[in-house]
């Protein structure tokens, strides 16, 4: 089943074709990862999603619903979560608080006026919380500030807080930029387990072996346009690939 | 036709006070990323220290006034004149012209012990925390100013060859009914010279294309090793005099009180809101502009129309801009418009 | 580590501060404050403070133009006095509605800017108010003068006060005049109540919303959530606070001014708010008592009290002295107002409350340390 149908996708800065027709399909379940050279407009097709950009033309069909037009809260309410390159999580807040957030976003809507109960009274939303806490790993930092922990804490709690929502589709934007190796096994390992909960994602990745080691899926980008997609062993192969990454190497 | 030509020539002198202040608000915020709720009193102290120079010549020693002749009676005559005669009077005459030498090095510290003891603390803090220690800093101004020279206001007059009004109409062949004062006339060209220098200074120096480039982009000029902190001292200096100048010319215009800064600065910094935060030229644009647009709705059959309109319409003016258009009129795309 | 809150710490903290409110004429008294005038004053301002902590402390958007939320509370209390009855509710109603409309309006706009933008915006809209209120709106506001009672004013509900040749009646609530200590009682019952509301709100996910809107915006719309909504919400119920505290400024003292919505008024509030602690519980209302509390002590001060201070130094040192310290006393006051906005948000933003902490910290720090340790785990 298709659940992110992308057609005719066309995006123009000024003189630069960032998005040049992209089609795309997402199936149910999959992983899908969308990689290509600097430049290609992995980042700009992501920002088509999730409302930041709005696409000159063409379609965005997730799960029966049109997301353009839509504004950044509203497609997550749709069931669209996503993780950045840099984390943006709530800094001045305990990881707990940064957990019942999205927990709450979930299940009361994009605004209730809810100023009479006590949250942490809430025993649902706080259970939802702990327990994406502990699936993660930071259970024994929940009091802590969430702004004071490493990078790659903060990026595992940003992970948490679009899995707390459980959506149907987890959009990753290079979530192992800037990583070290140790710790960029550590989120495969991670982003494995939360495979088996069956969240479909797409993930935008530099490191092939991110990629090969996730992806069921591989949709390869050059200069705003598809040149080839397949399975990861597939693209391996492909001498189109190869190309588009040698030849924006010489560049 | 005529009434409208009055007006704008009536807005154009206020707004040149206002094009004035803001040019400094923004060059400050431009290239230092400073939001200065304290530059109003800038202003203010500029206007002061033409009143304190006035002070000063004019100190004055009690002599027998010859005049009356069948009591003892004494009169007040101030040193100059005793000393110098004529040209003394003349000095005191000048006394607002004269203090523009007086103020330049005045300001220029008034600035640099701004910049230096205060704000260069809070270059990396919120915008709120700026707008928090200004504000306080502009109180303490304030509030010793008034302790020093009270709370009312102090009228200063200008040279006597400017004190008339000029028949503006009569001299370019319209009705003789647009009169103007000869003062603000030269509040205007003055403004217009100061702006014009400060214009010169920034194209025409390395120290101008270094504040320029600052203000297009902050961090890379900081990364070529060019010595920010030094330059940024010098345009918060710049910043003082050219408010304190404006201060200084308008005290014939508005007798000085200790709170007519803050009065100019919520309307300044609607000035720079208008022009866009960081463009000088809007600064300068928009300071006429509204300037002549408040002097239009004071017309009385403006004010038939819209009852209160002159009250407001600067403000109003500000929050239109601010939601049809965050950038000001001559704003660039993406500085500060969230 | 951010200290959890329970439901019985907040109850405590609660009882104490009813407690230390109702208490205020008793413990004041050594301190020379007791008197209904200056509590008043402490309840009124503490009120404004903690409805406007809800939003520049939970929200961290800056208002500068919460004073004229302030002084429409007031010109509606006193306009319900003059045409209704002197019972302080409906004019307390109608002073909260208004205020609460004005700001649903002003906050619709200025909210759709954030930033310095969003505090020029609410300066811009108060300026234009309280011109407004000097100018064109004299017949509402009477201007320079200020709205005042008058002996025949209509008071459609409770006409037979108007007595012949008796005055103005007073303020009342059923007939309890609202003067001297029944003045303060009620508006300190008024500040416990607005206390337990403000801690409610912050303690619900309403006030989670909120403090996410500070934290991160982008990452708030990202989960889901229409901040918009949420900033609306805090301004306008920190506007109906303001109103509320206008309009009890005019049950205690039933007459209306504009200075009341200058927008040095609106610096304020917010000094009020940074002083005590800005996102805190207690620290707006400490800081409007510490700021109400030295303004009446040291506008109070004058020269010949500076001499009998400074008496022992020899003469010279003495006039020295006074002549330095004569300038941020009596009508200087504003000075050492104006001294103190800086010191503090220079060396410590965070109020009186983090400064308490900081030094609780200090010297019970190994207590802290080892309690902490099996906390973590429990809970």
């Amino acid at each position: 089943m298709k659940i992110l149908e992308v057609s005719n996708v066309n995006k123009r800065f000024g003189g630069l074709q960032a998005l040049d027709d992209v089609n795309l399909t997402v199936e149910q379940g999959h992983v899908h990862a969308i990689i290509g050279p600097n430049g290609a407009g992995k980042s700009t097709l992501l920002n088509c999603f999730v409302g930041r950009l709005m696409p000159d033309t063409g379609s965005v069909i997730f799960d029966g619903t049109s997301l353009l037009g839509l504004a950044p809260h509203e497609i997550n309410q749709t069931g669209v979560s996503r993780v950045f390159q840099t984390p943006e999580i709530f800094e001045d807040l305990s990881l707990l608080d940064n957990l019942m957030i999205p927990a709450l976003a979930k299940r009361d809507g994009a605004f209730t006026l809810n100023a009479w109960g006590r949250v942490d009274q809430d025993a649902e939303i706080r259970d939802q919380a702990e327990h994406m806490l502990e699936d993660v790993g930071l259970q024994d930092k929940r009091h802590l500030q969430s702004g004071t922990m490493s990078r790659g804490d903060k990026r595992r709690l940003e992970l948490a807080m679009c899995l707390v929502q459980n959506p149907k589709l987890l959009l990753l934007d290079e979530p192992t930029a800037g990583m070290s190796r140790a710790d960029t096994n550590n989120t495969i390992d991670l982003l494995k387990k939360i495979g088996e909960r069956g969240i479909t994602k797409v993930i935008i990745e530099h490191d092939m072996h991110v990629v090969f080691s996730l992806a069921n899926r591989v949709s390869v980008l050059a200069q705003g346009h598809v040149i080839a997609e397949g399975t990861p062993e597939e693209m391996k192969e492909d001498q189109r690939v190869k190309d588009a990454y040698l030849g924006a190497g010489h560049e | 036709m005529d009434a409208i030509f009055l007006q704008i020539l009536n807005g154009l002198d206020k707004g040149g006070a206002y094009a004035l202040i803001a040019l400094g608000l923004t060059l400050i915020f431009g290239t230092l990323g400073v939001v200065n709720f304290a530059h109003g009193a800038v202003f203010m102290l500029g206007a002061f220290c033409a009143v304190t120079l006035n002070k000063i010549l004019t100190l004055s020693q009690r002599i027998r006034d010859e005049s009356v002749t069948f009591f003892e009676a004494y009169k007040e005559v101030p040193y100059l004149e005793v000393w110098f005669g004529e040209t003394g009077s003349t000095l005191i005459e000048y006394s607002v012209p004269i203090s523009i030498l007086v103020a330049i090095p005045v300001m220029l510290l008034v600035g640099l012990a701004m910049e230096r003891g205060l704000f260069r603390f809070f270059y990396n803090r919120t915008h709120a925390e700026q707008i928090l220690v200004s504000f306080g800093l502009a109180i303490v101004i304030q509030e010793i100013v008034k302790a020093f020279y009270g709370a009312n206001p102090i009228p200063q007059a200008p040279p006597e060859i400017f004190a008339g009004s000029a028949n503006i109409g009569a001299m370019l062949g319209m009705s003789e009914a647009i009169v103007y004062p000869w003062w603000r006339l030269v509040y205007l060209v003055f403004a217009g010279i100061v702006i014009a220098a400060v214009f010169c200074f920034l194209q025409f120096t390395t120290f101008g294309m270094v504040v320029r480039a600052g203000m297009m982009d902050r961090e890379t000029v900081g990364l070529l090793g060019i010595n920010i902190e030094r330059r940024f001292t010098i345009v918060f200096g710049l910043a003082a005099v050219v408010s304190g100048l404006a201060g200084v010319m308008y005290t014939p215009i508005l007798p000085p009180d200790y709170h007519m800064g803050m009065d100019f600065l919520v309307l300044s910094f609607v000035v720079v809101v208008v022009g866009g935060m960081g463009s000088l030229g809007g600064a300068v644009a928009a300071g006429f502009l509204l300037g002549v647009l408040q002097s239009f709705a004071a017309m009385a059959e403006i004010k038939a129309i819209i009852p209160g309109i002159d009250q407001i319409i600067i403000y109003l003016v500000a929050v239109v801009i601010l939601l049809v258009r965050p950038r000001g009129l001559m704003g660039r795309k993406g500085v500060m418009e969230t | 580590m951010i200290a959890p809150t329970t439901p019985r710490k907040d109850m405590v903290m609660f009882i104490v501060f009813a407690i230390a409110i109702l208490t205020l004429p008793i413990w004041m008294a050594p301190l020379g404050g007791s008197y209904p005038d200056l509590l008043q004053k402490f309840a009124i301002f503490g009120l404004f403070a903690v409805g406007f902590n809800i939003l520049f402390g939970l929200t961290g958007y800056l208002s500068f133009g919460h004073a004229a939320f302030l002084g429409v509370g007031s010109y509606t209390a006193v306009w319900s006095f003059k045409l209704l009855s002197m019972n302080i509710l409906p004019a307390i109603f109608f002073g909260m509605i208004t205020s609460g409309l004005f700001a649903l309006i002003i906050g619709y706009v200025s909210l759709r800017r954030s930033g310095i933008y969003f505090s020029i915006l609410t300066l811009a809209f108060a300026q234009m108010s309280y011109n407004l209120a000097y100018s064109v709106l004299t017949p509402i506001t009477y201007g320079e003068t200020g709205l005042q009672l008058a002996q025949y004013d209509p008071r459609i509900l409770d006409a037979q006060a108007t007595v012949e040749g008796g005055g103005i009646p007073l303020t009342n609530l059923f007939g309890l005049e609202m003067q001297g200590w029944p003045g303060f009682y009620f508006c300190a019952v008024v500040l416990i109540i607005g206390f337990y509301i403000a801690m409610r709100i912050t303690r619900s996910p309403f006030g989670m919303m909120l403090l996410a809107v500070k934290s991160n915006q982008n990452r708030m719309n990202y989960t889901g959530l229409n901040t918009r909504p949420y900033t609306l919400a805090a301004f306008v119920i920190s506007g109906i606070y303001a109103g509320l505290a206008g309009s009890l400024m005019a049950v205690t003292d039933p007459l209306a001014g504009a200075e009341r919505m200058q927008w040095t008024a609106s610096g304020e509030v917010v000094l009020m708010t940074i002083l005590g602690g800005v996102g805190t519980l207690l620290g707006p209302v400490l800081g409007a008592a510490i700021i109400k509390y030295f303004e009446n002590i040291f506008s109070a001060i004058n020269e010949s009290v500076l001499h009998a201070f400074f008496g022992f130094l020899p003469d010279f040192i003495e006039n020295g002295l006074v002549n330095v310290a004569s300038l941020f006393v009596g009508k200087g006051w504003h000075l050492t107002l104006g001294v103190l906005f800086m010191v503090m948000v220079i060396f410590l933003p965070g109020g009186v409350i983090e400064a308490y902490d900081r030094i609780r910290k200090r010297f019970f720090s190994k207590e802290t340390r080892s309690s902490a340790a099996p906390q973590a785990g429990d809970d």
